[in-house]
């Protein structure tokens, strides 16, 4: 079976901060990560693998840097990595992105993709489902499980918020997956040797995809949104605030507010 | 010439699901400012019956794909139901709930009929940018890098502009019985290859659902509440004020407290009228799903956390001494009240 998963190289949101003077997003020190659902992804492939056979290939977009997570990912045991980067492809929103990534793929071979429901830095949800329609296969999002695999299908189950689905699904398809799917292995020692001695990443720019890209579907001029502005939040102004009430003084308060407020 | 303001009616087993309720209120808005109707496009299996309540709550015109293939949603049928419906009538704007189903279904309807979306959208508005002086565009605005930062997106060229919104953002319109409007059927050719998977068993989950989106009061607790016992002290706090218990994403991850309750970035958007704020310190990713709430109280031992940013009442003071004796005072004093 070959199974090629999307991953996308992220700041660690959480670990983002603002200057509280400047109100600006501090980046430097965030350190990079493989986005969580798309780690949760290449483990469930490497599981898919090791059950059913076959070469796991993982796909990133992004800057010369997103290098090092397709290392992490080889490290992790994935046979094969290519990165997709060119300036041409910079500034794309997730119609562009999943242009270039599918126009990618459409080089592979594959019966089963895998990508992460959504990145944490973007959090649209949008480039799993946007690749499969580019490609003309069917999708199924938010996957919780692999129930069962061979090369011909795929039984998943999917999640929605008041239910699940079990969905069989012909190959060539795609999945989305939640970070439920699988938790991510640790790289190995061998691993991380392998990664850097013994395999390559495939550096994949504008002349190697020429034949499969639309020009005009790419990077940020094939981009149909745009950023008109960004901007960080105003906070919410502060109300009352009382720092040296005892908890009965405090309870007082409260309830004195709450009644005002004819909430009780 | 793209025009009127489309909704997706989500609708699970025939109920209209609120989020496109509410999504019709902020469409009426929108309609208002381009001079333009709204339009609610329902599909779905034996529901033609529902689209009276979307009129009622604001819908104009109602668009009903009835057919047997839509009767529990499947990403393919639905696809190219709405895509035909969009090729058809060329609206202007497209509005879907940021639902797992509207997430799944409007990035594939993006891409095949070529236009842009945005998701996730907090806030949605009629303007102009500098570069187009002369023409309305729908201002998307929405978080990104984990709520850190908030970016306005418009989609200059291509129509329909589309958005998700999550539930609980915007504010559905009251019933109006008075409303009318048209109800339009649109027939699609179905073909059994449009089934692409095969649903092998759907199972609904009724673990006592409890919506916190739709609680009018939440007691949430964070990390300061130390225990995930202390849940049964917040739990009694929102017995007596009629409310929910929910959670910032720390006690989630540890396992206090199931996925369902948490509030923020990566849980839900809450609007409650009242938000009690347990221990809760207020990392931008929590602040992002609750500062919408009509009153927020937060008790917090922390007096530099930035919950008190937020906060409409801010206590500096320990959750464990407090919320026991705030839940007893208001018992009594709903007690007396009842007594009067």
């Amino acid at each position: 079976m070959k199974i090629v998963v999307c991953a996308k190289q992220v700041p660690d949101t959480t670990e983002v901060k603002l200057d509280p003077k400047t109100n600006t997003l501090i980046r430097d020190g965030v350190p990079s990560i493989i986005n969580p659902d798309d780690k949760a992804g290449i483990e469930a492939a490497l599981q898919l693998k090791e059950k059913v056979g076959g070469t796991v290939t993982v796909v990133s977009m992004g800057p010369p840097q997103a290098d090092a997570a397709l290392r992490e990912a080889l490290a992790m045991g994935c046979d094969e990595a290519i990165l997709v980067t060119d300036r041409a492809f910079g500034g794309a929103d997730t119609w562009a992105t999943s242009s270039t990534i599918a126009a990618a793929l459409k080089k592979i071979d594959y019966d089963i993709i895998i990508t992460g429901r959504q990145a944490i830095d973007g959090d649209t949800a949008q480039v799993g489902p946007q690749i499969a329609e580019h490609l003309g296969i069917p999708q199924v999002s938010y996957a919780e499980e692999i129930i069962d695999a061979s090369e011909e299908k795929i039984v998943v189950k999917r999640q929605f918020e008041d239910r699940y689905h079990i969905i069989e699904v012909k190959t060539p398809c795609l999945i989305t997956a939640l970070a439920e799917l699988a938790t991510p292995r640790y790289m190995t020692v061998h691993g991380i040797f392998d990664a850097y001695r013994e395999k390559e990443v495939k550096v994949w720019t504008l002349e190697e995809l020429k034949d499969t890209v639309d020009m005009s579907n790419i990077g940020l001029k094939g981009s149909p949104t745009n950023v008109k502005q960004s901007f960080t939040k105003q906070a919410k102004g502060k109300g009352l605030y009382y720092k040296d009430l005892s908890a009965e003084e405090a309870v007082e308060t409260i309830v004195a507010k709450l009644e005002e407020r004819h909430i009780i | 010439m793209s025009k009127d303001v489309y909704v997706l009616a989500e609708q699970r087993d025939g109920n209209i699901q609120k989020v496109s309720i509410e999504l019709i209120g902020k469409a009426t808005e929108l309609a208002a400012d381009l001079g333009q109707k709204v339009v609610a496009v329902l599909l779905g299996s034996g529901i033609k019956d529902k689209a009276d309540v979307l009129i009622k709550h604001g819908a104009d015109k109602v668009i009903v794909v009835d057919d047997p293939m839509l009767a529990e949603y499947v990403t393919e049928p639905y696809a190219k139901a709405l895509y035909e419906v969009i090729k058809a009538c060329d609206p202007e704007i497209v509005l879907y709930g940021a639902t797992s189903i509207g997430r799944d279904l409007a990035p594939r309807v993006s891409a095949r009929v070529h236009t842009g979306l945005t998701a996730d959208c907090t806030k949605l508005d009629i303007g102009t940018i500098d570069a187009m002086p002369d023409t309305k565009l729908l201002l998307m605005t929405r978080p990104a890098f984990g709520g850190n930062i908030m970016a306005t997106i418009v989609c200059k060229d291509h129509r329909p502009q589309m958005a998700t919104v999550r539930p609980g953002v915007m504010k559905a319109l009251p019933r109006d019985e008075a409303r009318t409007g048209e109800v339009v059927d649109f027939k699609v050719d179905f073909t059994p290859a449009d089934m692409n998977v095969t649903i092998k068993e759907i199972v609904k989950e009724d673990k006592k659902k409890v919506d916190i989106t739709e609680a009018k009061v939440l007691v949430s607790g964070g990390r300061g509440i130390g225990s995930p016992e202390f849940f049964g002290e917040l739990q009694k706090l929102a017995d007596v004020l009629g409310g929910e218990v929910s959670s910032s994403r720390a006690n989630v991850d540890a396992g206090w407290i199931e996925k369902d309750r948490q509030v923020g970035q990566t849980g839900k958007t809450v609007r409650p009228d009242l938000y009690v704020a347990c221990g809760i310190s207020g990392a931008i990713q929590h602040v992002a799903g609750m500062e919408s709430s009509e009153y927020i109280v937060a008790i917090n031992l922390n007096d530099t956390a930035p919950i008190f940013d937020v906060a409409d009442l801010g206590i500096v003071g320990d959750v464990k001494a407090i919320v026991p004796k705030l839940t007893e005072a208001i018992a009594k004093r709903k007690a007396e009240k009842a007594a009067q």
